[in-house]
């Protein structure tokens, strides 16, 4: 049985999360091969929630599956989808299920997906949602009713540490602190030292939480281009971008695995972070190839 | 005040195609000011109507009134001779202002001309823009005066987002403000921005129940 | 239809025109009925509706040069009522019957006999075309 995230979360340096994409559809085998390739490479899978507001096979399913085939997963719950009594009876359900790890995000709106004239609900934000899991933790629901049976969620949640103007962000990251997390997973990060200045904002506020940056490939100059223009809170600087440009036709999913593996040693022997969160969409089946290169296997 | 705009042709024209005689009712009031329902466009449609079915040789004959407000049934009231000679209204009013004009004439169809949009202000001329969800628990003493809850595409109450665009703009529009940058940069300017970093518990989305019923103190 | 033109013509440019143009003995459509208004800017898009409800071919609105209008601005907001109305028709589907904005100065009577001669040469075309 794999190690409790938040034991892992405690006693080990450096942490490494990656994520299992659900499928749209029922048939669950893609994501069963991913879990079965990385489950044993990494500390905890990530399922994200109906990723960019497209509907798919459920974070809370995937979570299920990853328990069931000896993985730790990590639930991702966002707020766009469900009110809070949907919430916290799914959350009910997956503790009952082995599900003990929680991110908690706001979540993607309705707008970008592919249910666009679907109700936005956001009955709560993240920070309520954090509160929220701190008191189904204490036993008690959001009405203040006793819960028969407890449960003990180790809470995550996400930040952006590239945010333009970055002070508003942090005073949300500072709600969240003061809430009460474990672990905070970054948006994709390429300029390190904004990922230093982050970690320092946040130690000042919190010595136990741990930061893991997050990783996501870049692929090729397009891709950054794309990135660049149409991701809030990216920023792919252009040596890398250059980088990117010279290499071979043919070869940009190697080098961008190149430079993440490279971004991954230096956060780990700077000790710029606790660990990192590995984010490579459509190519789960890639990503052990970053983790040998950056010397984590 | 109320902003509303008016509905596509096609459809407005297709209430219409079983009618030979309606009555085109504005109001005077919010959506005189927004350009969507006033004694002007109610002229301009009528006049669209008839050009539209004279030119598919079925004409119509409409009847053109504006009353001050047609969310009240005394000034609606005064359209009872006009109504009684169309064999339907379609209405330039708010959402209210049909209901009202269907509740006093029960035995008339009447079809909305305009779409009911949001409650918000000019931002420019011939631009109106929200600012008011009408939410019945007002949060504007914690914000600076700028409501989150219908300026903030997600409607939080703790901050932004992780998507703010460059600058401050929306994830989802570059051409919409982050409504959290804007309270930041008006409660930094009041030096109160200890009111952003206060933790706000979840919204109580039930502080009006439908429907909303609000009942004035006797003087 | 009736095959009108309605000018309406603004009293500080295209009404002096036409009359000089009147006075000069030149050619121009005899289907254009001149309306005098203190302004272009007073023509409403209510008021270019009508004309074409009534029967009208086209519509002309004739205001002053762009910076010589006697009201300042009237010849702006005429032109973006003359595209307004553009709108309005096309929302309806109604093309062919053409709404046009010229701008004239006093002393430009062949400027006048030009907008008259290009508004009937457009009915014409689109009728054509139909």
């Amino acid at each position: 049985m794999a190690t409790p995230f938040r034991e892992i979360l405690r006693t080990k340096s450096f942490v490494v999360t990656t994520e299992v994409g659900p499928d749209k559809g029922s048939n669950v085998s893609k994501a069963i091969e991913h879990i079965g390739l990385l489950k044993d490479k990494v500390d905890g899978l990530n399922v994200t929630d109906n990723q960019s507001s497209v509907m798919r096979y459920p974070s809370l399913g995937t979570c299920l599956l990853i328990k069931e085939h000896g993985g730790e997963p990590v639930l991702q719950v966002t707020c766009r989808d469900r009110n809070r009594l949907a919430i916290q009876a799914d959350l009910l359900f997956a503790y009952s299920r082995g599900i003990s790890n929680v991110l908690c995000l706001t979540g993607d709106s309705i707008d970008v997906g592919d249910h666009k004239e679907a109700k936005q609900v956001f009955d709560l934000d993240s920070v309520q949602l954090i509160h929220l899991v701190h008191t189904l933790n204490s036993g008690k629901d959001m009405a203040g009713n006793e819960l028969s049976g407890g449960i003990d969620f180790c809470i995550g949640t996400s930040a952006s540490p590239s945010s333009d103007p970055l002070e508003p962000q942090l005073i949300k990251v500072e709600k969240k602190l003061k809430a009460g997390v474990s672990f905070i997973q970054t948006q994709a990060v390429y300029e390190l030292d904004e990922l230093k200045r982050f970690a320092e904002f946040v130690r000042k506020m919190d010595e136990e939480v741990k930061i893991l940056a997050g990783i996501v490939p870049v692929i090729g100059v397009k891709m950054a281009a794309y990135m660049n223009e149409n991701v809030p809170g990216i920023f792919i600087p252009q040596r890398l971008i250059d980088e990117l440009a010279e290499a071979p036709k043919g070869t940009g999913v190697s080098k961008g695995i190149e430079i993440s593996a490279r971004m991954i040693r230096q956060l780990k022997e700077e000790r710029i972070c606790d660990g990192v969160h590995i984010m490579f969409i459509g190519r789960e089946e890639r990503v052990p190839e970053i983790l040998e290169a950056a010397g984590l296997l | 005040m109320i902003i509303a705009e008016r509905k596509p042709m096609e459809e407005i024209k297709q209430a219409m195609a079983l009618y030979k005689k309606v009555l085109v009712a504005g109001c005077g009031t919010c959506v005189t000011v927004c350009w969507a329902g006033g004694e002007k466009e109610v002229g301009i449609l009528a006049s669209q109507l008839r050009l539209a079915r004279s030119a598919e040789g079925n004409e119509i004959v409409t009847l053109e009134a504006t009353v001050e407000r047609q969310c009240e049934k005394e000034m609606v009231a005064e359209l009872e001779d006009k109504v009684a000679e169309v064999e339907a209204v379609l209405s330039l009013a708010c959402g209210s202002g049909v209901q009202v004009m269907a509740e006093l004439f029960e035995d008339k169809p009447v079809f909305p001309a305009v779409n009911t949009t949001f409650i918000g202000m000019p931002q420019k001329e011939g631009l109106w823009v929200e600012m008011c969800g009408a939410c019945g628990d007002c949060f504007l003493d914690r914000t600076g005066g700028i409501c989150p809850m219908v300026r903030c595409a997600k409607g939080l109450l703790n901050g932004p987002c992780g998507g703010t665009r460059k600058g401050g703009k929306c994830e989802i529009d570059p051409d919409k403000d982050c409504a959290w940058v804007l309270v930041y940069r008006r409660l930094e300017k009041q030096g109160r921005l200890d009111l952003m970093r206060q933790y706000y518990t979840p919204k109580n989305f039930r502080a009006v129940k439908r429907p909303g019923r609000v009942q004035a103190a006797k003087a | 239809m009736n095959g009108r033109i309605i000018a309406f013509c603004c009293e500080h440019s295209a009404y002096p025109a036409a009359d000089l143009a009147g006075k000069l003995g030149l050619h121009y459509p005899e289907t254009l009925r001149i309306i005098r208004v203190p302004c272009a800017g007073r023509v409403d898009v209510i008021h270019m509706l009508r004309a074409l409800e009534k029967g009208a071919s086209a519509v002309l609105v004739l205001g002053c040069e762009d910076g010589a209008c006697h009201h300042i601005t009237g010849n702006i907001r005429a032109r973006e009522r003359v595209k307004h109305c553009d709108m309005l028709l096309r929302e309806i589907g109604i093309d062919g019957r053409p709404v046009v904005m010229f701008n004239l100065s006093p002393n430009a009577p062949h400027k006048f006999v030009k907008a008259a001669n290009e508004i009937t040469k457009i009915i014409k075309e689109s009728r054509e075309a139909r």
